[in-house]
């Protein structure tokens, strides 16, 4: 079932889930092993150049994401789970979308400030707006940092709580996220 | 009357050439430059300036080993047209302008060569590190300008080797030093 229900998730939202998950842990070790690349690296251009591309089809597949998530909204928290646990995790969620957010455009505005495209492996480019404010870059690249490291930890808090439900707790949360049935 | 005339004469003349003259370089108007390039590879120059800067000499003509400069640089104004790699530049791997933010040249002595050429020997501070450098620099040119200043220019070049300045990230064996190009035009005070 594409869509999901009010006890299950669909293939769209589980595909996509874990397509954004990979993405994200992937985005964040090529850039963590990027920045220390030696000039003479033969990955000092190609590892930027991927990161970017992968990073703005990214920005597409979280635009998709949302849009999803009107279409066919996710099921509810299980009845088992308790209330600090919803709010908890309602909040965590969205620090997760609001994290990919900023990344995603402090990394366009490090990119961007001197009025150079962000070609996305080579299929089509992205036009920049050219400097927005001073010292663009340097505060975006400050904040891209700061907030990557941020969104791993919640994503890493994220995950474990989701083992925590598999294995302590029990229930289907984890499950469910792989599209299996409560 | 005209031995008066000619005191006053001889006053004169005795008084204009007192002092060698202070000029402050026009950064106001953009006529001075500091500018460098370093090799891309072995394979051609990679140029860059810094935008912000400010300095004044004093200097005479006829008086040239009097001279004197200083220069103070925001290093975070350097720019090779290019955001990401000025935003790299600005980084510890480079010139580390949040930890050094201005580089300063204080010229320690001038030793005139022929014509208008003279080396002006000085201590540059770059990324914290102080070293005395000697730039080969020549006077392009004085005289009154078009709205009732008088203005005197030079250009200078020296070479540094990064790592004299505690920069070590390697760009490879070609980019070790970088040629500085100074051009200054100062307004007399």
């Amino acid at each position: 079932m594409l869509k999901n229900t009010f006890t299950h998730y669909g293939i769209v939202s589980v595909v996509v889930h874990w397509l954004v998950a990979f993405t994200v842990f992937g985005l964040f070790a090529l850039g963590f092993w990027m920045v220390d690349l030696s000039y003479y690296s033969s990955w000092y251009r190609t590892a930027p150049h991927w990161h970017k591309s992968i990073g703005i089809l990214l920005a597409l597949v979280i635009l998709f994401r949302l849009l999803w998530r009107l279409i066919s909204p996710p099921p509810p928290p299980l009845a088992s789970h308790k209330d600090w646990e919803r709010r908890t995790a309602a909040v965590v969620q969205l620090a997760l979308y609001l994290g990919i957010a900023v990344l995603i455009i402090s990394g366009y505005l490090i990119s961007t400030e001197d009025g150079r495209p962000i070609a996305v492996f080579g299929w089509f480019e992205v036009p920049a707006l050219g400097a927005l404010f001073n010292r663009q870059a340097d505060i975006a690249g400050a904040i891209h940092e700061y907030t990557a490291y941020a969104l791993i930890t919640l994503a890493l808090l994220h995950g474990l709580a989701a083992v925590k439900h598999h294995v302590i707790d029990k229930d289907s949360t984890l499950r469910r996220m792989f599209g299996c049935k409560p | 009357m005209k031995k008066l005339a000619l005191a006053a004469a001889l006053a004169s003349m005795m008084v204009l050439p007192a002092k060698a003259a202070d000029y402050v370089i026009d950064t106001q108007g953009a006529h001075a430059f500091i500018q460098f390039k370093i090799s891309h590879l072995g394979y051609s120059w990679l140029y860059g300036r810094f935008n912000t800067f400010s300095g004044d000499f004093s200097y005479d003509a006829s008086k040239l080993a009097q001279s004197k400069i200083q220069l103070t640089i925001d290093t975070a104004s350097v720019d090779s047209n290019h955001a990401e790699r000025d935003k790299h530049l600005r980084s510890a791997d480079f010139l580390n302008v949040s930890k050094h933010p201005k580089a300063t040249f204080v010229s320690t002595k001038v030793v005139p060569k022929d014509g208008d050429n003279f080396d002006l020997h000085g201590n540059l501070t770059l990324n914290g590190v102080t070293k005395e450098v000697v730039i080969a620099a020549e006077k392009l040119g004085e005289g009154t300008d078009p709205w009732g200043g008088y203005r005197a220019g030079f250009a200078g070049t020296t070479t540094l080797t990064l790592k004299d300045f505690a920069i070590n990230t390697d760009l490879g064996p070609a980019s070790a030093t970088v040629q500085l190009d100074l051009t200054v035009e100062g307004i007399r005070k």
